[in-house]
């Protein structure tokens, strides 16, 4: 919590005023303190050194989807993960639901990157590490924090706090309303795939309608020629 | 993007804010569990927090998967087998990394696809009642009211999302499943009632002839 105390020492010198610039410091630190905050705090999990690991995110058509990682390597001599691998990058790829790759880049141990879906569907984003050791190294594998946020219906804290009520409201109103689109989109979302569902129990229903039918007729014809085969084959061999 | 005359007790409020905010996570990851495989999240949290898990398979399967939920020390908080869907509430009681299991070690051969929702602490206030004068006005609680609102719906759309998700998964093999059924049992019926006639054919001609009757 360092970064804390960092700011509080700030706050308690005696003001005769905020200046312009110490309201800009005091505003980045604390930018920047919400980013450390986040990213430490994050969900994580382990992973091998060249493991590609996926993750799906299903969403509707124009949805920003944003998301945050950290990546920290274990370190055989310090049984423990390293707070920052130098040269250690991940390839972040995103493909969209018709297999057409949207992003690919590669970013350092921490970054964010963004993405905008053009079609509603399954997104699949993958995470692999640009390491090049052989994977024969044994003991070694990476702890990657992923923090993904679908839609901008997220608070962002630092506009808030303007003393003015009424642009507090109003900022609280435009989110709001941001969330209420999101829903939106998400069931027009949803209506598609429902349509998709009943196509394909439709086509289900209208399969086994037409196999039975199919196997009917195949049975018959089948049991008529059978029948006709082995009449006319004893009548030849002067058995009937 | 300037704090415009806010003066140390804003800056307060916010670092406070701030504070509750950290408190409060919510990660929601749709992953691909390959048969045979284990894939384990940890997270840290501290003492008292109230955190819920959620889990829901998608596709694959039966639609079932292993769940287990381990405390800093290694004590089993959760642990289900072949579940299709729950959800699991507890408050952390130490502080500490906590750390959730998914496994389909159970599969030979179809993977999973599983959707799971790791709520840690209550969500921040809206109107942070730090700095403020008087109670909220009733624009503020209206807000407030309409972003609970929001967030309940949000979450039963997720919801149906997943169980609309996991029927069109179910239909979709249904659909596969009928029409390699069908194809193949029209195959076999050809072959075996065309096998059928040849084989009776083939037990009547022989060399030698069946046919002498005794006393002729």
């Amino acid at each position: 919590m360092a970064g804390l105390e960092r700011v509080s020492d700030q706050i308690i010198e005696p003001s005769t005023g905020l200046g312009y610039v110490k309201t800009m410091k005091i505003q980045l630190i604390g930018f920047l303190m919400n980013f450390w905050i986040s990213f430490s705090l994050a969900l994580y999990f382990h992973s091998g050194e060249r493991e590609e690991k996926c993750i799906i995110e299903d969403v509707p058509r124009d949805t920003l989807v944003i998301g945050n990682y950290k990546v920290q390597r274990w370190d055989i001599h310090k049984q423990d993960f390293l707070e920052t691998a130098p040269g250690l990058g991940m390839f972040v790829t995103v493909s969209s639901p018709s297999a057409e790759v949207l992003l690919s880049k590669l970013y350092g141990p921490q970054g964010t990157f963004s993405f905008t879906s053009y079609l509603s569907g399954e997104h699949i984003i993958c995470l692999q590490s640009n390491s090049t050791r052989f994977v024969a190294f044994s003991g070694s594998k990476l702890r990657i924090h992923l923090d993904i946020r679908v839609g901008e219906h997220f608070l962002d804290e630092s506009v808030v706090q303007a003393k003015d009520k009424v642009n507090e409201v109003n900022f609280r109103l435009e989110h709001l309303i941001e969330q209420i689109h999101h829903i939106s989109k998400e069931q027009n979302y949803e209506r598609e795939r429902e349509e998709k569902f009943r196509k394909t129990s439709e086509e289900t229903n209208s399969n086994i309608l037409w196999w039975a039918i199919v196997q009917t007729l195949i049975l018959i014809s089948i049991g008529v020629w059978q029948i006709k085969s082995l009449r006319d084959f004893f009548i030849s061999k002067k058995l009937v | 993007m300037l704090l415009r005359g806010s003066g140390t007790a804003g800056l307060w409020g916010w670092l406070t804010l701030l504070l509750v905010a950290c408190e409060a996570r919510a990660s929601e990851i749709t992953f691909e569990l390959p048969d045979n495989a284990k894939q384990c999240f940890y997270e840290e949290i501290v003492q008292g927090t109230k955190c819920t898990l959620e889990f829901q398979v998608i596709t694959g399967g039966h639609y079932d998967v292993d769940c287990r939920l381990e405390g800093p020390d290694g004590a089993v908080l959760y642990k289900e087998m072949k579940k299709q869907y729950d959800s699991f509430t507890f408050t952390a009681s130490r502080n500490g990394t906590y750390k959730f299991c998914f496994s389909n070690e159970f599969s030979t051969f179809t993977h999973k696809t599983v959707y799971f929702d790791f709520q840690v602490g209550e969500d921040p206030p809206l109107f942070p009642s730090e700095n403020r004068a008087s109670a909220l006005t009733q624009m503020e609680s209206a807000c407030v009211s309409i972003h609970e609102a929001l967030k309940s719906v949000i979450d039963y759309q997720t919801h149906f999302r997943l169980r609309e998700a996991q029927g069109r998964s179910r239909a979709e093999d249904l659909n596969t499943r009928v029409a390699y059924w069908s194809i193949g049992e029209a195959i076999i019926l050809l072959v075996v009632s065309i096998g059928q006639v040849f084989l009776l054919k083939s037990f009547f001609s022989d060399k030698r002839t069946t046919t002498t009757r005794v006393g002729s």
